[in-house]
């Protein structure tokens, strides 16, 4: 049972590694995520916030303005997952424990 | 610190107490506001490079939690209340949802900061102001359920 776990595991490392050696090299231009239009001849969704994130609010930070201005509702929801886990702690943490 | 704070305390416990050693006591009280100091930097350089409001609220929640991991529990109360934590969280949450709600009751979508009500800015500066209030709720809701969730654990 433990050779076949490491098997496994072994094998899974091999899928990675095949899969990481088949990925773009970082920064390759002509690679089909850095392109204006995707092969299929429409327009990639990163060229509209790439030409327009800038213009439309001034942020240079391209990042900032995805996360919380076009994804702004994403960015609510991860906020409240995070609020929701301080609820949880208060609830599971202060069983049996009396406060005035 | 007061008595309200000890009666908050259930029971102290060795992790409450402050530390004997006087240099863990002078170093953290010394790097903690440098910590504080380089949270806000990362908040509020979030529009200009890598940054913003959760990684800027992780560095203010570190900054809490060494002066109560190192003054004790109950030393460390004036910088942030126990009691106050969960709800400044949710404000937190309320800031962000309530500037979506502002910005449906000025004629927008949900969270569409070209709508809210500062007459005097261009509509691409609302959008970076926008940004940044939400921001603001984001880092107040990430720092202080850090800090609530380390009180919980010691049970103050």
């Amino acid at each position: 049972m433990k050779t076949l776990q490491y098997f496994l595991l072994l094998a899974f490392l091999g899928v990675l590694i095949v899969a990481v050696t088949n990925l773009p090299p970082r920064g390759d231009v002509t690679s089909p995520v850095h392109q204006h239009v995707n092969p299929a001849g429409t327009p990639v969704a990163g060229t509209y916030f790439i030409q327009h994130a800038y213009k439309d609010t001034k942020t240079p930070n391209m990042v900032t303005v995805i996360l919380a201005d076009y994804r702004a509702f994403d960015t609510l929801g991860e906020v409240i997952v995070v609020f929701a886990g301080g609820i949880a702690c208060f609830f599971i943490l202060n069983v049996g424990r009396r406060k005035p | 610190m007061s008595t309200s704070n000890k009666e908050l305390c259930s029971k102290e416990t060795a992790m409450m107490a402050p530390t004997e050693s006087p240099i863990i006591h002078l170093a953290s009280r010394g790097i903690s506001p440098v910590i504080l100091l380089i949270g806000l930097y990362v908040f509020f350089h979030g529009h200009y490079s890598p940054g913003g409001g959760f990684q800027g609220g992780v560095l203010l929640a570190a900054a809490i939690l060494l002066l109560r991991l190192s003054l004790g529990t109950s030393l460390s109360q004036p910088i942030m209340p126990s009691w106050i934590t969960l709800r400044l969280s949710a404000l937190g949450a309320l800031i962000f949802a309530g500037i979506g709600l502002v910005s449906i009751l000025f004629g927008g979508n949900y969270l569409d900061y070209h709508y809210l009500p500062i007459p005097w800015l261009d509509p691409a500066y609302l959008r970076y102001y926008g940004i940044l209030l939400v921001e603001v709720g984001v880092t107040i809701t990430v720092m202080t359920t850090l800090v609530a969730i380390y009180d919980d654990l010691l049970g103050c």
